[in-house]
């Protein structure tokens, strides 16, 4: 069954006319995502990659029924975007877009309070579930059909796991891109938990990096609720403090959002943590056979 | 982005906050023209030499003085001005090289008529991350390291969350203001102070405020005296005039460069260099060094393209640095094909022709077998893997 996204959704792309919303909704289609159409202010009527164009995501909700929606709309205007997919009723909203000011995060997420939706990233790879639907920007052919969920704040590094997860003979139920910015929409803690509770997930890569405290966070949840095996990595062991390691929440603040204080809390809560990222897969693996 | 502290007064002045007045100055003469000019307006021969660099801490390390004449004036702007200023936060802190001073402030005596009836307040204003909310930190321990505070006395750190639908709330500013103890007119200026600098702090996009310390004067002013300012730099777009103060000075020229080929490098103190794309995976290749037995020497994500061209300017910027006695190239290759990338890792090398050090190349994801052949066929000195254990086992080795 999988989580946040299936061959049963109806995905919407904003942004959709534009050099990257035109590529990654073609490589999208091409892997068999129910895309059935997209949005680009004052192109409504178009037609683009053989679908439908609408002005607003209320007319393509209301055309098409769409429920999910895949944003690929510049930094300044990201924010809008998503506060109007949440409007128009889209139960799920991804946003890819990196380089979203901070304070209009923190807007959306007070907008995002009292509607009925859930926001993916920004600033991430997007959603997969394998041979259903790959909504978002990750090289589909790495993926396999299977029963492994990951949550990762990461883009290449969750790439990184699943073709571990892949070569370990593992396949994936659903991979969650969550994002690496400061604000994201979906917490490490509440992909896990979606995960947890998914029957066709039997155990989840849970892939954090310095900053913040959503894992630690996750991992008091895990050890309070978790029911499968979970195996954890958290980036950055190496990363000195007060410097962004490119995504902008990856900077060490204090001693408690440190990778080895991360880590340290993701064992004493019962997670496998793995010191070194090509471990991932491997001890997936014998996690499994416990 | 950071702010020097005159930027940052200057900022929160354009919106009405009390600051301590001053004048930036480059050299002696523009100094005690400065002073002059302080001295006319507010009618006091103290003044105060500020050095203008990055980093707190500057008075620990000599970098803030207070001048009673001009004599004095000249002797500490003589000294600071050119000095290398080592403060706690300066590159190896109190025993490292410290950061050239070459900006000063001649700012006037902020605590004047009456030093002993001053109290010194700490503000700051900043993202909690976990509440998602901008909050105003307060005390009335100002001027110290408030992680100190916080850590010993934590009941005089208080913290006012703001709703970002609402903003600052009246009822906010005064709780402030009477937590800080303060009555009749410094009450009223507190409450104006706190709302002026949220108006600024939401205005510019910042991401920290921090004054500390912000004073009450004897006759009962509230004054900005020092100013810690970050902007966000995804926000930068649509400020174009704060965009302008950044100092390329004062930070890393390799940092800079690499920043003007679109190239995301942090500096590092090790001996083994990387190049990868994406941030998470390049912080989990550092962390892939060092458990191989070496220590990282950069952080440096190569982003979405990754040819000839761009290796090149990776190469170059990480071969600046004398430490590196190795190179780690990681790409995982989803819509960037490896095979391109090996050709431009190639091409690279050999247009630069005198890289010494070993490289190692591991490239995964779409066409690696490819990009794998292609590598072992240059003939190049270039050790190639396809799993990531594999490259952490050469790098093992070549160290």
């Amino acid at each position: 069954m999988s989580v946040l996204v299936n061959k049963d959704s109806k995905i919407i792309v904003q942004g959709f006319t534009g050099k990257e919303g035109s590529f990654h909704a073609g490589q999208m289609i091409e892997y068999g995502t129910p895309v059935v159409g997209g949005v680009t202010p004052g192109k409504g009527g178009m037609t683009h990659l053989d679908k439908p164009v609408f002005n607003t995501v209320a007319e393509a909700v209301s055309k098409l029924g769409a429920d999910t929606s895949i944003i690929f709309v510049p930094p300044a205007f990201a924010a809008d975007a998503v506060m109007e997919a949440a409007d128009a009723g889209i139960k799920v909203i991804i946003c890819i877009t990196e380089g979203i000011p901070v304070q209009d995060m923190v807007k959306v997420k007070a907008y995002l309070e009292e509607r009925d939706c859930r926001l993916i990233g920004p600033n991430c790879p997007g959603i997969i579930t394998p041979g259903e639907a790959k909504v978002g920007i990750m090289p589909g052919f790495i993926h396999r059909v299977g029963r492994i969920g990951i949550v990762s704040r990461s883009g290449t590094l969750t790439y990184e796991a699943v073709d571990q997860v892949t070569k370990a003979g593992l396949g994936q139920s659903t991979c969650i891109g969550i994002g690496g910015d400061p604000i994201v929409g979906t917490t490490t803690k509440e992909a896990v938990q979606l995960l947890m509770e998914d029957p066709d997930t039997d155990g989840i890569v849970m892939i954090g990096e310095i900053g913040g405290s959503m894992e630690a966070e996750a991992a008091e949840w895990i050890k309070a609720n978790g029911t499968k095996p979970v195996v954890g990595f958290i980036a950055g062991q190496t990363a000195p403090k007060g410097r962004t390691m490119g995504h902008a929440g990856a900077i060490i603040g204090g001693a408690e959002d440190t990778a080895e204080a991360k880590m340290k809390i993701m064992a004493a809560c019962g997670i496998h943590v793995v010191k070194s990222p090509a471990h991932i897969g491997a001890t997936m693996l014998k996690a499994l056979e416990k | 982005m950071n702010l020097h502290e005159y930027q940052g007064k200057e900022l929160l002045k354009s919106f009405g906050v009390a600051i301590q007045e001053g004048i930036v100055a480059e050299n002696l003469e523009e100094a005690v023209a400065a002073y002059h000019k302080i001295k006319a307006e507010s009618g006091n021969d103290f003044a105060i030499v500020k050095a203008q660099i990055h980093a707190g801490g500057r008075g620990k390390g000599g970098g803030v003085k207070l001048a009673k004449n001009l004599d004095e004036l000249k002797e500490h702007a003589g000294n600071i001005l050119g000095m290398m200023l080592k403060t706690p936060q300066t590159p190896g802190g109190m025993e490292g090289a410290g950061k050239l001073v070459r900006k000063i402030l001649i700012a006037e005596d902020a605590y004047a008529p009456d030093f002993d009836a001053c109290k010194e307040i700490y503000i700051s204003i900043l993202m909690d991350r976990g509440r998602k909310q901008n909050v105003i930190i307060y005390s009335t321990e100002g001027g110290m390291d408030i992680e100190k505070v916080a850590e010993e006395t934590p009941h005089l750190v208080h913290k006012e969350y703001i709703d970002p639908k609402l903003g600052l709330l009246p009822f906010q500013a005064r709780k402030v203001a009477f937590n800080l103890g303060l009555s009749g007119k410094a009450f009223k200026e507190m409450r104006s102070f706190i709302s002026k600098l949220y108006k600024a702090f939401v205005a510019s996009d910042a991401s920290l405020f921090e004054i500390n310390p912000c004073v009450k004067t004897g006759d009962d002013r509230i004054i900005a005296v020092d100013s810690k300012v970050s902007l966000d730099d995804n926000a930068l777009f649509r400020h174009k005039d704060l965009a302008e103060l950044r100092d390329t000075d004062e930070e890393d020229p390799t940092e800079v460069e690499a920043k003007s080929y679109g190239l995301n490098y942090v500096k590092l103190d090790g001996n083994v260099g990387c190049m990868v794309n994406g941030a998470g995976l390049a912080m989990a290749t550092m962390d892939i060094i060092k458990l191989s037995g070496g220590e990282p020497a950069n952080f440096l994500d190569v982003g979405g393209t990754a040819d000839a061209a761009r290796v090149e300017q990776a190469f170059r910027i990480i071969l600046k640095d004398p430490n590196v006695k190795a190179i780690l190239i990681n790409i995982f290759g989803g819509i960037v094909r490896c095979d391109r990338v090996a050709q431009g890792v190639v091409d690279a090398y050999k247009n630069m022709g005198n890289i010494s050090v070993p490289i190692i190349v591991r490239l995964q994801g779409t066409n690696a077998d490819i990009a794998k052949k292609i590598i072992d066929d240059s003939g190049l000195e270039v050790k190639s893997a396809i799993l990531l254990q594999e490259a952490a086992d050469i790098v093992k080795a070549v160290l």
